[in-house]
């Protein structure tokens, strides 16, 4: 019974993805794509996993969380600290083996850190740094930190039965709080500098961007691909109807024996969690993360991707996040022309943004199901099989002739 | 064997004592009608046996371990066997009736179980559907059915639960006279094996059923026993039939 995880448009959307990875490595093996566009796109994709991530949480939930980007900022940090630590470690080797003396390992680290640290004015590691030399414990921590937070976050809210406007202003103060803090400089995550340099891994400084960049792309369409065949399962089935539920009427729920809080729980860590894989793969591309990711708008983005894309269906979210963040880099990147109105020209680095809030109150008056919805249109636009004979009604004139 | 017992309880909204010192027990099995005029208390008394509303004082003691049931959560009351057909026909509409059922139907309800369990078990959803009359509609949205067919549904996700005991409130509300006594039979054969309360307005419905009534009143039982004796009852006559 669990067919419906392959329903067409599922293997619609992969099959597309699929296409839409190979004609990009074709064209960037050609020259025809720049190895920046390469990275956009990767990073595209990552906003896409981040999309339907958010659409399972409120399209299909009805939790409407403006604090995901939190855990897409938290799983770029945790590969940020490996990536940071093993990088500046062969920066700093050459040197230290010049010395007389083979350095300790203690030298090592100390050096290391001053490198990182120089710039808050500091050169010891934070506790948090703990397990930044190991790629695999790093790794486990880009589940684990946005999962802790989504739990401990979760638990506290959904167990008071905070719901609606207040959970989503709730969220947002979750999501700044954490910008806060981590825009200090004792944080121990280099408070307003970020981490940077991410675009260079480790142990593969022979690799030339074009090759790493293509590498991640792929990475981040099989991640895509992944998530969305691990949301499509999660929302079909019973689980599937269970959460909708929820979203529609949760009192109705428990009276039905659910424990409601369980399941926006499960949905909540999930959905972060996946964030969080999002955010690893996107920052090694962007190079550097810094705690302005996740101030608070960053996630009403995300929440103005999944209403223009379509809530309750993940092509849709998908859609919408590829389309609007690709046009807002065109339009912000400066390439958009600018329209001169005698005096006034309008600048669409500036306009950009009132363009976006116009279409999205746009969507939201005029139509709520967003760019999926257009897909319902087409589907019912299909010519109707109407070649079949229905028979002559009884009683009529015909049903005489054909009687006789 | 008494399965329900609701000892004392009281409780207050705004200054207004929708419940005042209730006590009664229902038994297994038995069908039990609770009437009484608006605002008597009839609702308030199932929102706090199912969990929805926490009495100010009393206790509502449940099965033969005698646990007491205040403070327990929804979900947890529904699992221990309790289960509630609301007054305006409360399903799915977005969903399927196949969906509705399946989501009704007595199974682990834990968010792992769920997601990791089997598919729908169709054949007990056939069965459940033949019997409220929607055997043709389980492909459907429930939002397409009309106001009966949703009442019959929402009795199916409540058989679905395979309760004990069975709190149904106004069943009968926007059915016609053939589905009033498809209700009727459907309700006095549940009867026979689990504990049914209907809490009901319409008198000739009340007089199908054939069942002991109990009449609230300010929320405290006004009077207790047959339909002919609570009705000759001359209390009840002044407050509630006199008008």
């Amino acid at each position: 019974m669990r067919n419906d995880v392959f329903k067409p448009s599922t293997l619609l959307f992969l099959g597309a993805l699929a296409v839409f990875a190979i004609v990009v490595t074709i064209m960037a093996g050609q020259g025809m794509v720049s190895t920046s566009f390469v990275k956009t796109l990767g990073k595209t994709l990552c906003l896409c996993l981040a999309a339907i991530a958010m659409d399972v949480i409120w399209g299909y939930t009805g939790i409407l969380s403006l604090g995901h980007m939190a855990f897409f900022g938290l799983g770029g940090y945790m590969i940020g600290m490996w990536l940071m630590y093993a990088r500046t470690e062969t920066l700093v080797a050459p040197g230290l083996a010049a010395q007389p003396l083979p350095p300790t390992e203690g030298e090592v680290r100390d050096a290391i850190g001053s490198q990182i640290f120089g710039v808050v004015g500091s050169s010891d590691f934070p506790m948090i740094w703990m397990f930044a030399d190991s790629l695999v414990l790093q790794l486990a921590l880009v589940v684990l930190v946005p999962s802790l937070l989504a739990l401990v976050f979760g638990w506290l809210a959904f167990r008071s039965r905070v719901t609606g406007v207040y959970l989503s202003i709730l969220t947002q103060a979750m999501t700044l709080a954490l910008a806060l803090y981590l825009f200090q400089n004792d944080s121990g995550l280099r408070g307003n500098n970020g981490l940077s340099g991410l675009q260079n891994i480790p142990g593969f400084e022979d690799v030339p961007q074009s090759t790493l960049s293509l590498s991640f792309f792929w990475a981040s369409a099989f991640a895509l691909a992944a998530g969305y065949l691990l949301f499509a399962w999660v929302v079909s089935g019973r689980m599937g109807s269970v959460l909708r539920a929820i979203r529609d009427d949760e009192q109705r729920v428990r009276f039905l024996g659910y424990q409601v809080e369980h399941y926006k729980l499960f949905a909540f860590v999930l959905t972060a969690a996946v964030t969080g894989i999002a955010g690893a793969l996107y920052y090694p591309q962007a190079g550097i993360i810094n705690p302005a990711e996740i101030a608070p708008i960053a996630s009403i983005y995300l929440a103005v991707w999944v209403a223009i894309g379509g809530r309750g269906r993940l092509y849709g979210a998908a859609i919408g996040a590829a389309v609007v963040s690709l046009l807002s880099s065109w339009f912000t990147g400066g390439a958009a022309p600018n329209i001169a109105l005698g005096d006034y020209a309008i600048r669409w680095t500036d306009w950009w943004l009132v363009l976006l809030g116009v279409s999205f109150v746009c969507v939201t008056l005029f139509a709520p199901k967003g760019i999926g919805g257009l897909v319902d249109l087409l589907q019912r636009r299909l010519p109707v099989d109407r070649t079949g004979d229905f028979g002559p009604d009884k009683g009529s004139k015909r049903a005489e002739e054909t009687a006789q | 064997m008494r399965i329900l017992e609701v000892d004392g309880i009281s409780v207050t909204f705004d200054g207004f004592r929708a419940i005042n010192n209730l006590s009664f027990a229902i038994e297994e099995p038995e069908l039990r009608a609770v009437i009484g005029p608006n605002g008597a208390g009839k609702t308030t008394f199932m929102d706090i046996v199912t969990g929805k509303t926490r009495p100010d004082s009393g206790r509502v003691i449940w099965g033969e371990q005698n646990e007491n049931l205040v403070g327990r959560s929804e979900s947890a009351i529904a699992q221990a066997g309790i289960g509630r057909k609301f007054q305006k026909p409360t399903v799915f509409e977005a969903q399927t009736v196949t969906e509705n059922l399946a989501m009704a139907l007595k199974d682990n309800r834990s968010p792992l179980a769920v997601l990791f369990g089997r598919g729908h078990r169709t054949a007990r959803i056939r069965e459940l559907a033949a019997e409220i009359g929607l055997e043709d509609h389980l492909a459907r949205p429930a939002g397409e059915l009309s106001h009966g067919q949703k009442q019959w549904l929402e009795i199916g996700m409540l058989l679905a639960q395979e309760p004990r005991l069975l709190l149904v409130d106004e069943p009968a509300a926007g059915m016609t006279t053939a589905e009033r006594e498809h209700t009727t039979d459907l309700l006095k054969r549940l009867a026979q094996k689990h504990a049914v309360v209907v809490v009901e307005h319409d008198m000739a419905f009340v007089r199908r059923l054939d069942c002991k009534v109990t009449v609230l009143h300010e929320g405290s039982v006004l009077a207790e026993g047959s339909l002919d004796h609570v009705t000759q009852n001359k209390d009840v006559i002044d407050v509630y039939l006199g008008r």
